[in-house]
């Protein structure tokens, strides 16, 4: 076995893959994580171990706190973590390459477990390019890892969770909102409240989330309800912002930050260069890897555990993370088949309590339709700017698939890769052709995973011939 | 757009941006120094040479390409700052020297 093998390839050092890597350790495997941030934490948990020194601490709240001893049993289980690792290249077998410090290398492993959880959901509307536009998210990690804030009073657009804690934690680092334009559309309550006796399960949620919607109420600065679209404006950076709401009324109002945020979606891009099964999940509207009840992909000893395995949370994260490196540890033959069972009773008891409060959630702030059918002049593909209107003509043309019209147009060609525009690709695509967007697919995805240099490539030490 | 809520004080590195020196915090992102300077853009696009700025801030968008040390497209948000950095704000595709 070489110093470049390892039992167990863990793919991200967020909940997920540090509570799999501390498990996996228990058991006696040898296990490497490979990370492309600077430090444990994953997102939810960004940059946790610094600011723990620091008063920071206390105003980003109670969940954000609970990362510290994670990071730290993370940081003692004897993996070994590679930080700022940019995973390209996954071969069956297994063999990652990855680049590290602007040298490629390559690692193996017996088996993978993929954690590299959720990415927003892109919101394509008319100047969403513009420098002034970022995500909620984005903002998030701001706070967490520069303890940077909007310089001005910031406008923020969109529904969910995220928007509802940033600006809580906003509010408390000492920053100031402009206004919130809360795009959830009229009667969704309605629709989600069919969900609450399940979400009782999770009544401590319930009325955080609650608690927060009362104190930004109480906090005084604009909340516009049902607002359907939007429009940046301004000369080579955001200065003016034009929203619609439902009843058709416009607005415009100055503005030098806009923060959006329409939820989040599984990172596939790794299971899907490994070829693993995904399905639609009409529910999240996004596209989920096939999982059985261990977070084995359609692909044998490739796991996906965490938001990648479908929106959940870090509660949910954990018990996936913990599954999959007990079936790992299992085939290894470093734990009992009954004994993994047992412990697999309790995760998936941890996972489905902390799933209970999802399909509140997913009714509540699904994506209104204005997400999925942008403008005709907004760009879809940031990288390659390609128009919704240029792709819905072209969609109608013959019927291509996302990936032909990738190769008419370049959208998804540019160095995402399509993370930013597969999903309103795919819905273009679907609606054009009057087809169910789960039936349309997503693009091909290859690697390199993430953009490398023929300098990485050539720094690849040679290997050995394949046996 | 974007300012620090503390002072970096004993953490306090300098990092070179388009040849100007900037203060910046040991630890943050070269994205997140970027957001704090009054220009705005942190790079222009190869297609039409339209201004953009860090959007994702954790390595999806890749709108946060500029030239570190040298080295053309590195994801800023991805690569904390450290003393004597030299940060060149991309105009249009990378050179291929660089």
């Amino acid at each position: 076995m070489s110093a470049q093998h390892t039992d167990l390839l863990i793919v991200g050092a967020g909940p997920a893959g540090m509570a799999a890597a501390v498990t996996a350790r228990r058991h006696g495997l040898t296990v490497r994580v490979l990370d492309d941030q600077p430090a444990p934490g994953g997102q939810i948990w960004r940059a946790v171990e610094a600011v723990a020194t620091t008063p920071r601490l206390t105003r980003l709240g109670e969940a954000y706190r609970a990362g510290v001893e994670r990071a730290a049993a993370f940081r003692a289980c004897g993996a070994l973590y590679e930080a700022q690792s940019q995973l390209w290249q996954m071969e069956p077998g297994f063999r990652a390459f990855l680049t590290r410090q602007g040298k490629a290398s390559s690692v193996t492993a017996g088996a993978v477990i993929l954690a590299t959880g959720a990415q927003e959901r892109p919101v394509p509307f008319p100047g969403w390019t513009l420098p002034g536009v970022l995500t909620v998210g984005a903002a998030q990690i701001l706070l967490k890892t520069a303890d940077s804030v909007p310089d001005r009073p910031v406008w923020i657009a969109g529904c969910g969770p995220l928007p509802l804690l940033y600006m809580t934690q906003l509010l408390a680092a000492g920053g100031k909102i402009a206004g919130f334009l809360d795009t959830t559309p009229r009667g969704r309550l309605g629709a989600a409240l069919r969900h609450l006796p399940q979400a009782m399960g999770r009544a401590g949620d319930l009325f955080k989330g609650l608690s927060w919607s009362l104190a930004l109420r109480w906090a005084g600065f604009p909340i516009v309800r049902h607002v359907a679209e939007l429009r940046a404006e301004g000369a080579g950076r955001l200065e003016q912002l034009v929203y619609r709401t439902q009843d058709g009324r416009e607005t415009r109002v100055p503005a030098e930050v806009l923060l959006v945020h329409e939820g989040v979606v599984p990172s596939i891009h790794a299971p899907l260069a490994l070829g693993c099964h995904v399905r639609w999940d009409a529910r999240q509207h996004c596209q989920v890897p096939v999982l059985d009840g261990w977070g084995e992909t359609s692909q044998a000893n490739v796991f996906v555990a965490g938001d990648g395995a479908g929106i959940g949370g870090a509660e949910a994260a954990e018990p996936r993370g913990r599954l999959a490196a007990l079936r790992i540890a299992a085939r290894l033959g470093r734990l009992r088949e009954d004994v993994a069972e047992a412990a697999a009773g309790t995760e998936r008891a941890a996972l489905s309590r902390a799933l209970a409060l999802r399909p509140f959630l997913d009714a509540l702030y699904a994506p209104r339709p204005e997400v999925f059918a942008p403008a005709d002049e907004t760009l879809v593909c940031r990288c390659e700017e390609v128009t919704a209107g240029e792709l819905r003509a072209r969609a109608a043309q013959g019927r291509p698939g996302p990936n032909q019209l990738k190769a008419f147009t370049r959208a998804g060609m540019g160095p995402c890769q399509g993370r930013q525009c597969g999903y309103t690709m795919a819905h273009i695509v679907a609606a054009v052709q009057q087809r169910p967007v789960g039936d349309v697919g997503f693009y091909r995805i290859r690697p390199p995973l993430k953009p490398v240099t023929l300098g990485e490539l050539a720094s690849l030490e040679a290997q050995e011939p394949a046996a | 757009m974007f300012r620090k809520l503390h002072d970096p004080g004993a953490a306090a590195v300098t990092v070179h941006i388009d040849g100007r020196p900037v203060r910046a915090e040991a630890g943050e992102s070269v994205a997140a120094l970027l957001l704090r300077q009054p220009e705005g853009w942190s790079r222009t696009t190869p297609i039409s040479a339209s201004p953009r700025a860090p959007y994702c801030m954790m390595g999806v968008c890749f709108e946060c390409l500029v030239e570190i040390n040298g080295q053309g497209s590195v994801q800023a948000c991805l690569t904390p700052v450290q003393d004597g950095m030299s940060v060149v704000r991309q105009q249009g595709c990378r050179s291929v020297s660089a």
